[in-house]
């Protein structure tokens, strides 16, 4: 097939109509859910029930209910606090990187991306949370003047992750929000039904799509885009040196922050292709989600996934060049010991799985690479508990050792992690735009005055 | 001319259309906006607008932020609540490098938004005249639109109809003030109704329910009662005949039997001085070190009887069955195995012994400094080389 490389492939596919383009997209929000939607809700609110359950019992009991003990003092609650952060880096990294890097494929999933951001990182906060035992006294977590004349410690890096974690929060939410302006403001110009006015014009300030405010739309954007960036990479930084600032062997490496990081976009990447796979189908998005694009995110999970594989490489490679028997015996444990078999599940699903996308037929085949992002998040999640359970149940002191073993309130806690997730995401579907109405209009082709673009 | 009229407005169906009109406009208008759907590339220079001065805001919120976290930093660490952590130093710049960047982009990116939608936009303003236009509708779905105010100075309504009608707009149209917005102060200000009844009892209720739900969870759920209760802790109060701690009155437990704590491994040559002579071998290496310990131990414990160079001749001499020698015949032959059992174990109930008092290396060392002695009085021939 020839094809011109002189001109810039729209990442739109066809040449929709601007009107086709905001009919389509405000069209979930316009109509009554089907049932299909209702049967998904309603598991997804059956796993947040059982967690929920599961919580108040642990509020109740404490949380000797959980398989934690010494030594494995933290096992699923920071397992799932890991997993669920490194989820939202997916959203963030598409919604800022990509755009400093001018990547237009972005615009039709950036919104979805930073929506799972947002929900993914309100999952994850909850897990300190309640690892703390007595959640109620979680604001002493904040610095702030208290009868006890106690202060919070500045040099502890798990202060640092209550600053890291709560600021990715909010400017995702900030970020995301600034996006939604111009959409919410279309919405309003839409609706007929005067309720979901009041709300639209509410929501949108009463934005006109100015081009005085465009103006500064952008630079913000382009600001904000410049400050998530680097916020980004610190937060997963800041999660690994939990583990990178503490003296356990297989913990205490330089190696934790790029190799979080990239395992972070590994894992998000894979959960939002997954559910892209079902938004374009069901919304008929097709055009918009193209399966270039879900090509392009096909390639850069095998980018990271690479990166993670070396990383474990490496770190074998470490634990036998440094001399240190402690270290040694720790990745040796891993592979070997009594966790082997997780082990060997994130091997295969990190590692292995990815590297078949190196073929583009199954890199575009949409069964295919469904599978192996499931993979890859089982992978992930397997990753954590075998970074923190392995290290904690071989301590120095071998008179301490201990197999950790879940219980069932820690498996209804995650199930209800993902049944807390999965509703706000389908929540999120039916109440506003799962695409960036005015973003995608930008890129559509003929959208750009001609004398400026160079082409035709 | 309607003295309601707010501005005149024409519609594009293209981006290059809206492009050669907004430059045309801008030739002859100064008040005039465009409304597109997305920003359209190159629309800022065909406006003549100056580039936008927001990132000296994102500047200054994060140059605020980053001051404010190392600030609090330093003073809560160094002032209000100093606490050495880790041997580190009070004020230690690179353990407060990751929250500082971190307050740094917080405030830089609020502040930012906020100035933009508050001060840029002069938003939320919902009741602003092309709201709810024909025209509104269009630019917000697929049409580029520009509209010219009747403020401006050259506006004549007739004469900016025919320049969009010239320029080709789809559709030209007059927007309108809002009746109401018109009316005077006043009654724009009884149009809010601020003082209605249901107003007032509405912003109470919220005033009531929030700061009722502060004060539980400040008082409830956060509070905690300070650190007064190792007053009424249960504790051993001296001279009290029976302590609560434990149900049979006693204070503290017994060891769990067949245990031995750290450091008091029972002696296994206890009156058998013999045996241990035989069988006990010294450990300990002879370095400078070592013997500086052993002479430092001696002084305290063994001189007060022995004297300082073990002649017997101490300053309690006489006052207590005198020690022996250290350097007789017999003294010297014994085994180092014996000498340590002797300080461990003393000798005939009148030597006691020091295992209480000395770490078992300590005791080596005490022998390897009692063997210098009697060599420094019974020197060898080759000693003196
Ligand atoms: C309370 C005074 C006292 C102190 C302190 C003391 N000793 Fe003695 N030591 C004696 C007496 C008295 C004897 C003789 C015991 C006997 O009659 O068998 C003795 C005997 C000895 C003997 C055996 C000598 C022999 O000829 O039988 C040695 C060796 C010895 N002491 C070493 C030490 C050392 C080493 C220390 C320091 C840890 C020490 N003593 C501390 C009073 C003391």
């Amino acid at each position: 097939m020839d094809k011109d490389y002189s001109k810039e492939l729209s990442v739109i596919e066809g040449k929709p109509s601007l009107a086709t383009i905001t009919h389509d997209i405000s069209v979930p929000m316009e109509t009554m859910p089907n049932k299909a939607f209702y049967i998904a809700l309603s598991v997804t609110l059956t796993f947040l029930g059982i967690g929920a359950f599961c919580l108040i019992l642990t509020f109740i009991y404490g949380i000797g209910l959980w398989g934690n003990n010494n030594p494995v003092g933290w096992a699923f609650d920071i397992v799932n606090f890991v997993f669920w952060i490194g989820i939202g880096h997916a959203g963030t990294l598409i919604s800022a990187i990509l755009f400093l890097f001018r990547q237009k494929w972005r615009t039709g999933i950036a919104r979805f991306a930073e929506a799972m951001t947002i929900f993914a990182v309100m999952t994850a906060g909850l897990f300190p949370l309640i690892h703390v035992g007595r959640p109620w006294l979680d604001g002493y977590l904040l610095p702030h003047p208290n009868q006890h004349g106690l202060w919070v410690n500045f040099t502890s890096p798990l202060l640092w992750d209550v600053f890291a974690v709560s600021t990715y929060a909010t400017v995702s939410l900030i970020f995301w929000y600034v996006g939604l302006i111009p959409d919410f403001a279309t919405l309003r110009d839409r609706t007929t039904n005067n309720i979901k006015k009041l709300i639209y014009s509410v929501l949108s300030f009463g934005w006109r799509h100015s081009n005085r405010h465009w103006q500064h739309y952008e630079m913000v954007y382009l600001i904000l885009a410049g400050f998530a960036t680097p916020l980004v990479l610190s937060v997963h930084t800041i999660v690994s040196f939990d583990f990178a600032v503490s003296i356990l062997p297989g913990w205490h490496t330089t190696i934790f922050p790029p190799y979080f990081v990239a395992g972070a976009v590994f894992s998000g990447f894979a959960m939002v292709q997954n559910a892209l796979i079902f938004i374009r189908k069901v919304f008929k998005l097709e055009y918009i989600i193209t399966l270039d694009t879900l090509e392009k995110m096909n390639k850069i999970m095998l980018l990271t996934g690479t990166i993670v594989g070396y990383a474990y490489g490496m770190e074998f490679f470490i634990a036998w060049y440094s001399g240190n028997p402690l270290e040694l015996f720790t990745f040796v444990n891993r592979a070997f010991g009594d966790y082997a078999w997780a082990y060997w599940i994130m091997m295969t699903c990190n590692v292995f799985s990815p590297q078949l996308f190196w073929f583009k037929k199954l890199r575009r085949s949409i069964p295919f690479m469904f599978v192996v992002a499931i993979f890859v998040n089982v992978g992930m999640w397997f990753e954590r508990f075998v970074i923190i359970v392995t290290s904690l149940s071989r301590d120095f002191l071998p008179s301490s050792w201990a197999y950790y073993k879940p219980t069932l309130i820690d498996g209804g806690i995650l199930l209800g992690s993902f049944g807390l997730f999965f509703t706000l995401v389908l929540l999120f579907t039916k109440a506003m735009p799962v695409i960036s109405i005015a973003e995608v209009k930008a890129v559509v082709d003929g959208s750009q005055p001609t004398h400026h673009g160079g082409h035709e | 001319m309607s003295k309601n009229l707010f501005a005149v407005a024409g519609l594009f169906n293209t981006p290059d259309e809206i492009i050669k009109a907004s430059k045309a406009v801008n030739k002859q208008y100064k008040k005039f906006d465009v409304n597109t759907p997305y920003p359209v590339h190159g629309m800022d220079s065909a406006m003549g607008l100056k580039s936008s001065k927001l990132g000296y805001f994102a500047l200054a919120f994060g140059l605020t932020g980053m001051l404010i976290a190392l600030s609090l930093m330093t003073w809560v660490t160094t002032k209000e609540y100093p606490l050495v952590i880790g041997g580190k130093p009070f004020f230690s710049l690179p353990a407060f490098i990751p929250i500082t960047f971190e307050l740094t982009v917080l405030l830089a990116s609020i502040g930012t938004v906020l100035s933009m939608i508050f001060i840029f936009f002069k938003l939320p303003n919902n009741s602003h005249p092309i709201h709810d236009t024909n025209y509104m509708k269009s630019v917000s779905n697929d049409k580029y639109g520009i509209y010219v105010l009747a403020e401006d100075d050259n506006f004549d309504a007739e004469k900016v109809k025919a320049l969009f009608a010239s320029l080709g707009a789809a559709d030209i149209s007059e927007i309108l003030y809002n009746e109401d917005d018109l009316e005077e102060d006043v009654q724009v200000y009884q149009h809010f109704k601020i003082f209605d009844k249901k107003f007032v009892v509405g912003l109470l209720s919220i005033v009531v329910v929030v700061s009722g739900l502060a004060y539980y969870m400040l008082n409830k759920l956060f509070y905690m009662a300070p650190y007064n209760w190792m007053m009424t802790q249960s504790k051993v109060i001296p001279q009290a005949p029976v302590s609560d701690n434990f149900a049979d009155g006693f204070p503290m437990r017994n060891p769990v039997e067949g245990t031995v704590a750290k450091g008091f491994m029972p002696y296994e040559y206890k009156g058998k001085p013999e045996e241990a002579e035989k069988n006990l071998i010294n450990p300990s290496e002879v370095t400078p070190e070592n013997l500086a310990l052993g002479k430092i131990k001696f002084d305290i414990y063994c001189s007060p009887c022995h004297g300082y160079f073990g002649k017997g001749d101490s300053r309690l001499n006489g006052q207590f069955p005198n020690p022996p020698s250290l350097h007789s015949e017999k003294a010297r032959n014994f085994k180092d195995g014996r000498i340590f059992h002797i300080i461990t174990d003393g000798q005939n109930n009148v030597m006691p012994g020091y295992y209480k008092q000395l770490s078992r290396d300590d005791r080596w060392a005490v022998v390897n400094y009692v063997r210098v002695l009697q060599r420094s009085l019974n020197a060898k021939e080759e000693d003196l080389k």
